[in-house]
């Protein structure tokens, strides 16, 4: 391997992983809180992406300014995020809590279900790709490669601003502090006086809103079809099992193991990339069924 | 009993189609095929354990009998039967590590290879196809070479005596002392293994009769279609089987298939009368079923039992 | 002098600072019925649990039968001919008492009929018997988790029962069922037990239960066996008068 690939390796890998991990924060962060893994959070992912990419279509078609490029794919995210992440928690799960974890679960599957069909007759199958933001930032040269500013600084400092604003939130605000609560036993949090309800709503749109920013930051460098939320949700899926269900740091470690070893198996042997997340998934489950960097050693059977 | 009534109906229901609407032999025959592999995963639901993963099987069996077609234009008969070993093998073999794992993390792991599996065939494009997927011609049956409609009528009858029979292995299955000690598993391993019963033994056993399903079931759809692409083992097809499973309900076999039948039937007319947003309808049903009937239609049709009982 | 069944030498655990079992050398020989008294907190679960499995010593053996079965795990140990049943009931709560009892009669058989009704491949003679037993055989039908709480114990008890075990272990059998109900019961229990020759060991606090059907009784004091031996003597004795009766 020649350095300029490792160093291409290197760079995609981090790109991807900052994406991968935002989106995966806002599933695990959910599941940490209110104990649903929401199969819904990779059309949120989607949805993003393609309201980001409808926006951008926009502002070209109606002639605006570039400069609005970028805080349209912020727009998008904060506007469909909490939207459909409050419609979803309000009126679909917040009525399944006490059910099964497994009906829990299908009917966020059937809510991705409805939504993969809302983006087929919304946006229809062809692919929407809009990249003006990225050639908007222009490229870099790093030790002989060049590489695009967009994928290679603005995602992964977004990524970093999220994850840390994230546990500024929790760890440093009265509200934050509520939902950690929440993580630890809900019963005793509402005794305490914590407004459940309240919070895992709060929770839900600060989930759903990280996994629309990462389709919408995607939305330049990925090409949108149907098919693409399908896709990062089983990966985010991955990420958080290898990282342990809950662990927010953990994932970033996660999500950067995946996308590197990822990115490193394309210059290496490409059909082995896509293969990857998965083989780590089953050798972190088979050896430590928690996840890499849960608290506990969970015992097994 | 009411459920037997209702088999027998299906039957007839399936015999009257295949004479009098043949456009309807295919959804019908899928119908049966979904079903089988949703036995399987019913099998587990009965230990209390959700398999995310059980596509894998079905699609194992699948490129089976791709592959062996293409290569030595085998019987459809024995091509089901080599399949479906082949898949019974698989999930033996996974099992031994698969079994040591209980609620989400089974699930996870069921998930985990499945999509090692599915990366597998979407990549390996020149020796499966990859997502455009394998075609074979239409092998003979039972030595028979028959013309398409006669094919799916012989098919379809064959698919549907695999359903039944299987239906009946997994209802004797459920009441023989390994199946009621599987069913003890979801609720109290421990006194399992403090009657001196290995729980792991008996998961494992319920595994691979759930992997054989799955691969029965994989192998007539890969007949049936004639083609066989990697979406056969994508997660959304596991989380499919275990709608079916919900929607027709695990406390008896037939669930599987009336689950596979709504499920079917509303994907076909929703295709053809509602602009193909048959995935927004199934959604809703799913969801409604979850909310008002948890137990599937199985649970509706047993609600007038005793509550004793189970 | 009758086999020696059950014997533990210089057993013990510890968990953190506690001493639950303090280098006991004990042995149970075949035929007797040994009533195991002591306040809450005593070691008298802990030394159960380490007997039967659950629990490994941090020092010291336990022989079952003459063979070592230190660290065995519960589902072994069962094997070889011991049962227990627990002061929470341990039930299949779904199914129904004779499901539960058709279980547990079913790990007496090696080979399972696959697809042959439970009821064809075990003893159900036996299993019907012992329903009647414990007077649950009105109740079979129901489901476990229906059953009130002394019915629960006694579905527990069963289950281990219907074993066939050579040692049964019972853990405070008859707490939660009526005091009306509890002395037939006992009496019942005791006699198909030295019908069938099972051997048997039970944690009880009622000292009038105690009194009447064991044949030996061991009282254990903050971890070791303060005294040991026929009812009247060890009942009598000061130390459990003070630590274990009176308290």
């Amino acid at each position: 391997m020649t350095t300029e690939m490792f160093i291409l390796a290197t760079l995609d890998g981090l790109s991807a992983a900052a994406l991968l991990f935002m989106v995966a924060l806002g599933l695990t962060l959910i599941f940490g809180v209110m104990g649903i893994l929401n199969v819904a959070h990779g059309s949120l992912y989607a949805i993003g992406g393609y309201v980001a990419a409808t926006l951008g279509l926009a502002i070209d078609k109606f002639g605006l300014s570039p400069a609005l490029y970028l805080p349209a794919l912020f727009l998008a995210a904060i506007l469909i995020g909490p939207l459909l992440g409050g419609i979803l928690e309000v009126g679909l799960l917040r009525r399944i809590l006490g059910k099964d974890h497994v009906l829990q679960l299908l009917v966020t599957f059937a809510a991705f279900m409805i939504l993969e069909d809302v983006q087929r007759l919304v946006w229809g199958t062809q692919p929407y790709f809009v990249s003006n933001v990225m050639t908007q930032f222009g490229n870099t040269d790093i030790l002989g490669i060049t590489y695009t500013n967009y994928q290679m600084i603005v995602i992964p400092v977004v990524a970093a601003l999220a994850y840390y604003g994230l546990r500024y939130f929790l760890t440093k605000t009265w509200l934050g502090r509520e939902v950690i609560a929440m993580t630890f036993h809900r019963e005793v949090a509402t005794a305490m006086g914590v407004n459940a309800k309240l919070v895992s709503l709060l929770t839900f749109v600060i989930g759903a809103g990280l996994g629309t920013l990462g389709g919408a930051l995607a939305s330049p460098s990925t090409a949108l079809l149907p098919g693409v939320g399908a896709d990062m949700i089983v990966q985010s899926f991955a990420v958080i099992a290898i990282a342990g269900l809950g662990q927010l740091g953990g994932a970033a470690l996660a999500a950067c193991l995946i996308g590197l070893s990822r990115s490193f198996a394309v210059y290496l042997m490409p059909e082995l990339a896509v293969l990857t997340p998965y083989i780590i998934m089953v050798l972190v489950l088979l050896v430590r069924p928690e996840g890499l960097f849960a608290a506990t050693s969970m015992r097994r059977i | 009993m009411f459920i037997r009534l209702v088999t027998v109906a299906l039957i007839i229901l399936t015999v009257i189609i295949a004479h009098s609407f043949p456009w309807l032999k295919t959804p019908v025959i899928f119908s049966l095929c979904n079903g089988l592999a949703v036995l399987g995963v019913i099998v587990l639901i009965r230990a209390g354990q959700v398999s995310f993963g059980h596509a894998m099987y079905s699609c194992a069996a699948g490129y089976t009998v791709v592959f062996l077609a293409r290569a030595y234009q085998l019987d459809g008969l024995l091509l089901i039967g080599l399949a479906t070993m082949v898949a019974t093998a698989f999930s033996a073999l996974l099992g031994l590590f698969i079994v040591r794992y209980r609620g989400i993390f089974f699930g996870m792991l069921n998930l985990a290879f499945s999509m090692v599996l599915y990366s597998i065939i979407s990549k390996f494009t020149t020796v499966t196809g990859g997502t455009d997927g394998l075609s074979f011609s239409r092998p003979q049956l039972a030595g028979f070479i028959l013309e398409r409609d006669a094919f799916e009528t012989a098919l379809l009858y064959m698919v549907l005596a695999c359903a039944l029979i299987c239906g009946l292995l997994a209802q004797r299955y459920f009441e023989s002392a390994p199946g009621q000690a599987l069913g003890a598993i979801k609720t109290n391993e421990t006194r399992l293994e403090y009657l001196g019963i290995s729980a792991k033994h008996v998961f494992w056993m319920g595994y691979l009769f759930s992997g054989f399903l799955a691969g029965l079931g994989g192998s007539l759809f890969a007949i049936a279609q004639g083609l066989v692409t990697p979406e056969a083992g994508y997660w959304v097809r596991s989380g499919e089987f275990v709608f079916i499973a919900i929607l027709g309900g695990s406390g008896h076999a037939i669930g599987a298939y009336l689950g596979a039948f709504i499920f079917e039937f509303v994907r076909f007319y929703a295709a053809a009368l509602l602009t193909g947003a048959w995935q927004i309808t199934l959604g809703i049903v799913l969801i409604v079923i979850i909310f008002l009937a948890p137990e599937g239609l199985v649970g509706m049709l047993t609600r007038f039992r005793l509550p004793a009982r189970r | 002098m009758n086999q020696i069944l059950l014997k533990t030498t210089g057993l013990s655990l510890s968990f953190g600072g506690v001493t639950a079992c303090d280098g006991i050398d004990f042995e149970l020989a075949e035929g007797e019925r040994l009533a195991i008294v002591g306040q809450n907190g005593a070691g008298k679960t802990t030394f159960v649990n380490i007997c039967t499995g659950y629990l490994k010593p941090s020092a010291g053996q336990v022989f079952f039968d003459g063979e070592d079965i230190t660290g065995l795990s519960p589902r072994k140990i069962t094997r070889r001919g011991v049962a227990r049943s627990f002061q929470i009931p341990q039930l299949f709560a779904e199914h129904t008492v004779r499901e539960c009892l058709l279980i547990a009669a079913s790990a007496r058989r090696d080979n399972l009929g696959f697809f042959q009704s439970i009821d064809r491949s075990v003893d159900v003679v036996s299993v019907d018997e012992t329903l009647k037993l414990v007077q649950l055989a009105e109740r079979s039908h129901l489901q476990a988790r229906l059953l009130p709480e002394g019915q629960r114990k006694l579905l527990d008890v069963a289950m281990a029962l219907v074993l066939n075990p050579r040692l049964l272990i019972m853990d405070e059998a008859t707490s939660g069922v009526s005091s009306e109900e509890k002395h037939g019961l006992m009496e019942t229990l005791m006699q198909a037990l030295s019908e069938r020759n099972v051997t048997s060991i039970f944690v009880e606090h009622d000292f009038e239960i105690v009194e009447r059907y064991a044949t030996r009784i061991a009282a254990w004091i903050a971890g070791k066996i303060a005294a040991d031996g026929p009812p009247k003597q060890v009942l009598e004795d000061p130390e459990v008068i003070r630590n274990v009766i009176g308290g």
